[in-house]
């Protein structure tokens, strides 16, 4: 089943083409990497499938149902989660609030709106803060973690909201290389036991070769190629625009 | 003695404190009202400009309209006093929370600062109005109607129902920010992009909130009208530069974003201004104009946030010793 797919998906702004008729379609339970060089529209085409800017055209469906037009609350209460770039945390709250706060929010309710925090979401935001390794600063607050810190707290909030999918932005920029097979680890093991689709954007050549499965490369907001790891290691356009560059 | 125990004999000094003053002190029980009302000013506001991040000049709105609602029910409505006076003050309460219901419709979209501006005409705008409104008296106001009671009884009357209701509101935010609510408004205030990516119903949140502080406010409205015997505009309805500006004031004095810093500021600073009054005439105004610049450079997070930044395990925030010592290992 296709998890995630956009055709013809364009962004401009002004005078910049920063998606050029984007089409990729994501596998349910696959992991699938977005490659290319700085300001190629990684990122934009991330705000454009969440809702965060409105596409200029195209379409974009989520299991099937056309997402384009739809905010960005409504997107993320259908399962579709992204994290940012820029990190972005409750920078005011300690780690486990931030958890807590991260319930997934799809079945509401006025009585739940106004209810305490129950002790089975308390107990699995410490499970998930121990996941990643922030258990020991379960009482600090956010926004005395450092860079990498908040990078891996925003991965646990997103595990936290129960998503069907994923878009990962950049998940081990400010990570320690030390940690970061660590982390690769624990993402395969996001997609295999909790059976989350991910899309990520990875600078990190050898993480996204090694975790993905398949591979889209962009470059000034076009799509350059796709295809698996192996084949997109030896194409020439890639090598040429991007990977050549290293 | 343990901290549960602690809490609840302060607590129960309190009321029991609040229940004798009128009795104890009846020279100053009108005062000492306004000393409930200035803490469910402070308190309210702060469940947006301190819990939710969104500073309103605009909330003294609530208060107006929902001394209005009752005073026109008192006038207008046929029944004896009490029931009359019971009735206005619920209704003073709904109203109010049915403009915030559609102010907040409206306005609650603007982030920021633009959302402060958006609400700084509420207040002014509000009193304009109602100083054109003939029915409602226009500039000139309403008189309340007669206390039946004694000469003097009226101040003890009103007074406890100022009482209870700092206490409820007290109590309705304990609550309230026990729970998911509070961790709702928090993310909201710390980052309204991330909660809006994290699927949060941030719009409906924020309108609750505002809705539960004007509530409180329109319930106030009424027994302040009542404690004065009269209502203006200007200066008691729709008091902008005074009311208006003492609740964030005072939220901030005491420390906003918590459950104690409004009350406490609103204590010292209604405390302060009493002084200021009986001692400095002719400069009060210039001196709690000094105080304000004072607090903001001396104490820019509050009393409650000053304590808290020297003594932060005091409130919870700690790391784990245990767990660090096995994750380093
Ligand atoms: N909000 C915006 N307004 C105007 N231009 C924008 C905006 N967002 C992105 N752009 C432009 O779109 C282009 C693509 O930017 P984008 O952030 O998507 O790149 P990226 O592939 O994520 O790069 P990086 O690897 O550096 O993160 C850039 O030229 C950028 O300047
Ligand atoms: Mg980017």
């Amino acid at each position: 089943m296709i998890m995630l797919e956009t055709q013809n998906v364009r962004k401009t702004f002004g005078g910049i083409i920063a998606n050029h008729d984007i089409s990729l379609q994501v596998d349910e339970g696959s992991i699938v990497g977005l490659i290319g060089p700085n300001g190629s529209g990684k990122t934009t085409l991330f705000n454009s499938i969440v809702g965060q800017y409105p596409i200029d055209r195209g379409s974009i469906r989520f299991r099937g149902n056309e997402i384009s037009r739809m905010r960005v609350p409504t997107i993320a209460r259908l399962g579709l989660l992204r994290t940012f770039q820029q990190t972005r945390i409750y920078g005011g709250m300690t780690c486990v609030e931030n958890m807590q706060a991260s319930v997934q929010q799809s079945q509401h309710s006025w009585r739940r709106m106004l209810s305490d925090v129950r002790p089975e979401h308390t107990e699995k935001a410490e499970n998930l803060l121990q996941f990643v390794g922030l258990y020991s600063k379960r009482h600090l607050f956010a926004g005395d973690l450092s860079f990498g810190q908040q990078k891996l707290l925003e991965f646990a909030m997103a595990l936290m909201s129960e998503p069907k999918m994923l878009l990962l932005d950049e998940p081990t920029a400010g990570i320690n290389p030390t940690l970061i097979n660590g982390l690769v680890d624990r993402l395969q093991r996001v997609n295999a036991e909790m059976g989350i689709t991910l899309l990520v954007i990875e600078h990190n050549m050898n993480v996204i070769m090694n975790l993905a499965q398949r591979l889209y490369c962009l470059a000034h907001g076009e799509l350059l190629a796709s295809g698996t790891p192996e084949q997109i290691r030896n194409n020439q356009n890639v090598i040429d625009a991007y990977l050549g560059a290293h | 003695m343990n901290r549960t125990a602690l809490r609840f004999a302060l607590y129960l000094s309190i009321i029991a404190l609040g229940i004798a003053a009128p009795f104890i002190v009846p020279g100053i029980r009108t005062q000492l009202s306004f000393l409930w009302i200035m803490i469910v000013f402070a308190l309210t506001w702060d469940i947006l400009g301190g819990q939710m991040g969104y500073n309103s000049f605009g909330n003294v709105l609530f208060f107006g309209v929902g001394m209005y609602a009752c005073v026109l029910i008192q006038q207008h409505s046929g029944l004896s006093y009490f029931p009359a006076l019971f009735v206005g003050i619920a209704a003073g309460g709904l109203v109010a929370v049915a403009f915030a219901a559609l102010l907040g419709w409206g306005i609650l979209g603007l982030r920021g600062h633009y959302f402060a501006i958006g609400t700084l005409g509420l207040g002014i705008a509000a009193a304009e109005f109602a100083s054109g409104w003939d029915l409602i008296g226009a500039g000139s106001g309403l008189v309340t109607p007669l206390y039946p009671g004694a000469v003097g009884g009226r101040e003890t009357f009103f007074y406890f129902p100022c009482f209870i209701l700092a206490i409820v509101t007290f109590l309705s935010l304990r609550r309230l920010y026990r729970g998911r609510f509070r961790l709702a408004i928090n993310a909201i205030r710390d980052d309204e992009d991330k909660a809006e990516a994290m699927g949060l119903h941030t719009t409906l949140y924020k309108t609750v909130a505002w809705c539960i502080a004007a509530f409180f406010l329109g319930l106030a409205g009424p027994l302040v009208g009542n404690l004065i015997g009269f209502i203006d505009p200007r200066d008691v309805a729709f008091a902008s530069s005074s009311y208006g500006v003492w609740m964030l004031l005072m939220a901030i004095l005491g420390g906003k974003g918590t459950l104690w810093g409004p009350v406490i500021g609103a204590v010292v600073f209604h405390i302060t201004q009493e002084l200021f009054w009986t001692y400095l005439l002719g400069w009060q105004r210039v001196a709690l104009g000094l105080l304000v610049m004072l607090i903001v450079i001396f104490f820019p997070t509050g009393i409650v946030g000053w304590v808290r930044e020297r003594w932060p395990e005091r409130f919870g925030q700690r790391v784990d010793e245990q767990a660090q010592r096995t994750a380093d290992q």
